[in-house]
């Protein structure tokens, strides 16, 4: 049987009965856009949850030290060594120590304010720009400098943006802002910027104690992160003898780890989309019934002219095809501007994928091909005679 | 080339069995035309039916071209159909959606030929029906006497031996309906079977043969010009 005619005049009979062809494929044009909007939001969200993690510095090897019992520790200069000692793998190492003190901008408490103490090389390793002043050196940790370094939040909100030179009040103590860092999450109050940053021997100060339970360190390079961890596991293991001691995670393994979360809820949700594909064929079976019965006389006629089963067969399953794809085209062109608006009302930049489009409007053909068999197979095995005599 | 042997049909109706073809036996030769006559319910669609490879007899063997059709599954007897037959239906039975060069096309698709071939055959049969201006129409922008011309070009394009015309001017005013006899005429003066179905007497003196049936049997075969073959004791309506 000719496909081109069997398509051509799928087409037409949908372009007749407007109403009833979308009515038709209503299931499918959901399913698909649905099936679009979700996989473009969420590679989007995807790719913006990355940029994030990115923007932390790639190379970065967060590792944590809980330490066993009192009776063996870690030093900062024992950490700072390993780093010197290795300029292959280990570009940078910074002690991370928060602090919860108050922190005062004149009267005005920084409620929302994180506060951090770290060493002169944090900035390297989380790739952190000033727009003014300078970072905290090392001379500043040794000297225990009453300076700060604040985000760009900080910044904005109690110094009008003008930050530098001011003083801010760290736990009853007058520290003086010499650097101000650029924007760089862009969210806000509680966020990356929204953080001051002091020498870490002072923030040991405040805490009254020296231990250290964060370290950042950054690979030497991409390639040098697999080393870079394998030496800082090598030299944790080595004073604590305990791999519940310590815990090193790089920020390629948290990306993973963020990706696969992300996979499987976006799986959840695409499979949830794919149930609608699922009724959507139905409504196709349904109203390709329908069809079959209203044109039992055209069946029997085409049969009594030499067409076999499978002809008849196949007009009817191209014509189901047919009707899902172009629900399936219209999801797709639905999806993909729904997708675009809702990223935009939600600061996502919808990314819709030619793997995402591809495969959904295979899937709505599949949907129809199969949906439409069962109304086929009737169609094809009426009996001519009782077909040309039905009215 | 049509053989008939012992042909019955029956249908059940509860209880009751109808004996629709009660006993046929009928030869039909190359370049006959034959008008099937008989009272309404007594047969002659079913007959008709079962020449044409539409339906197949409870009993009997028919044989189209020496060839045993009456055990043919539902695909070969498609295959028959197409190549041998061509039907012309009281109700012309186009396809409303289809232009009229696309639904006279129908049965050279079926036969797996290509597009433009198919196209130039069919504006030949309608050409060969003086419709080859309406080629582009829809059949409900043609007359009833056209329509059934637009049947006969269908039946025609695939070239068949036999024509089948079950009460081709049954929907047809006398003067329309005489006209597509005639055009069947033509046909049959060319050399093609002509099978006629009717229970017009007047329409049936166009044959040169004549069979009347009666509840399922044949009552006279001969001679259309025959004073027998119009009047029947038992048939005046
Ligand atoms: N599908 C069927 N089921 C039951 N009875 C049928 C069927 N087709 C025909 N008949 C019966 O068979 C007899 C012959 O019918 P038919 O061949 O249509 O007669 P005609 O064409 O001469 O009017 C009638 O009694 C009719 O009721
Ligand atoms: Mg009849």
């Amino acid at each position: 049987m000719d496909f081109k005619q069997s398509f051509v005049m799928a087409i037409k009979s949908l372009m007749v009965s407007k109403a009833r062809a979308l009515l038709t494929m209503l299931g499918i044009i959901i399913g698909v856009g649905a099936v679009i909007v979700i996989i473009s939001l969420g590679d989007g969200m995807q790719n913006m949850v990355n940029e994030n993690f990115e923007s932390m510095g790639t190379n970065l090897i967060m590792v944590g030290v809980m330490g066993r019992n009192s009776s063996r520790s870690i030093s900062e200069e024992e950490m700072f060594s390993l780093a010197e000692n290795n300029t292959d793998s280990i570009a940078a190492v910074s002690p991370v120590v928060s602090c919860y003190s108050k922190i005062k901008a004149g009267s005005e408490p920084l409620d929302s304010t994180s506060l951090s103490g770290i060493s002169e090389q944090y900035a390297d390793i989380k790739g952190l720009e000033l727009v003014s002043g300078r970072f905290l050196q090392y001379a500043d940790m040794l000297e225990m400098s009453k300076v700060c370094v604040i985000g760009s939040y900080v910044s904005d909100e109690y110094f009008s943006g003008g930050g530098l030179g001011e003083t801010l009040r760290v736990s009853g103590e007058s520290y003086s802002i010499v650097g101000v860092l650029d924007e760089k999450a862009g969210y806000g109050k509680g966020s990356d910027d929204d953080y001051v940053y002091i020498p870490y021997t002072n923030a040991q100060r405040i805490n009254k104690s020296s231990r250290v339970s964060t370290y950042y360190f950054s690979a030497a390079s991409p390639e040098a992160t697999d080393m870079a961890k394998w030496l800082i596991e090598n030299r944790l293991q080595k004073t604590f003898e305990d791999k519940n001691a310590y815990t090193i995670i790089s920020m390629s393994e948290m990306l993973d780890i963020m990706s696969t979360i992300q996979d499987t809820l976006l799986s959840v949700l695409v499979a949830i989309a794919g149930i609608s594909l699922l009724v959507g064929g139905i409504g196709i079976m349904n109203i390709m019934l329908v069809s079959v019965t209203e044109r039992t006389r055209e069946i029997g006629i085409r049969k009594s002219l030499g067409a076999k089963k499978r002809d008849i067969r196949s007009q009817f399953i191209i014509e189901a095809g047919t009707t899902s794809a172009v629900g399936g085209i219209i999801g797709i062109i639905l999806g993909v501007s729904m997708a675009s608006v809702a990223g935009n009302a939600v600061g996502i930049t919808a990314v819709p994928s030619v793997t995402a489009i591809t495969v959904s409007f295979g899937v709505s053909v599949a949907v129809g091909v199969i949906f439409g068999y069962l109304p086929a197979n009737k169609a094809a095995k009426l009996n001519p005679i009782d077909a040309l005599r039905y009215d | 080339m049509i053989e008939l042997r012992d042909i019955y049909k029956l249908y059940h109706m509860g209880d009751t069995v109808v004996r629709a073809l009660d006993g046929i036996n009928l030869n039909i030769d190359e370049g006959e035309f034959v008008a099937i006559v008989g009272q309404s319910g007594s047969g002659k669609s079913t007959c008709m039916n079962i020449i044409g490879c539409l339906d197949v007899p409870t009993s009997g063997t028919y044989r189209l071209n020496g060839i045993d059709v009456s055990t043919m599954d539902d695909d070969r007897l498609a295959v028959i159909r197409n190549r041998f037959l061509g039907f012309v239906f009281q109700q012309y039975n186009l396809i409303p959606k289809l232009k009229v060069v696309e639904n006279v096309e129908l049965p050279l698709l079926y036969s797996g030929m290509g597009s433009s071939e198919r196209r130039r055959r069919a504006l030949k049969a309608l050409d060969r029906v003086g419709l080859s201006d309406k080629a582009g129409n829809r059949p409900s922008q043609l007359s009833g006497g056209q329509q059934q011309r637009v049947s006969i070009a269908r039946a025609l394009a695939g070239d068949p031996s036999v024509i089948l015309a079950d009460e081709p001017t049954g929907a047809l005013d006398s003067h329309t309906g005489r006209d597509v006899i005639n055009f069947l005429r033509e046909l049959n003066d060319d050399g093609r079977t002509i099978v006629l179905i009717t229970h017009d007497n007047s329409i049936a003196l166009k044959a040169k043969r004549i069979v009347r049936l009666s509840d399922g049997r044949i009552v006279y075969d001969g001679d259309a010009s025959s004073p027998q073959a119009v009047v029947t004791p038992q048939e005046e309506d």
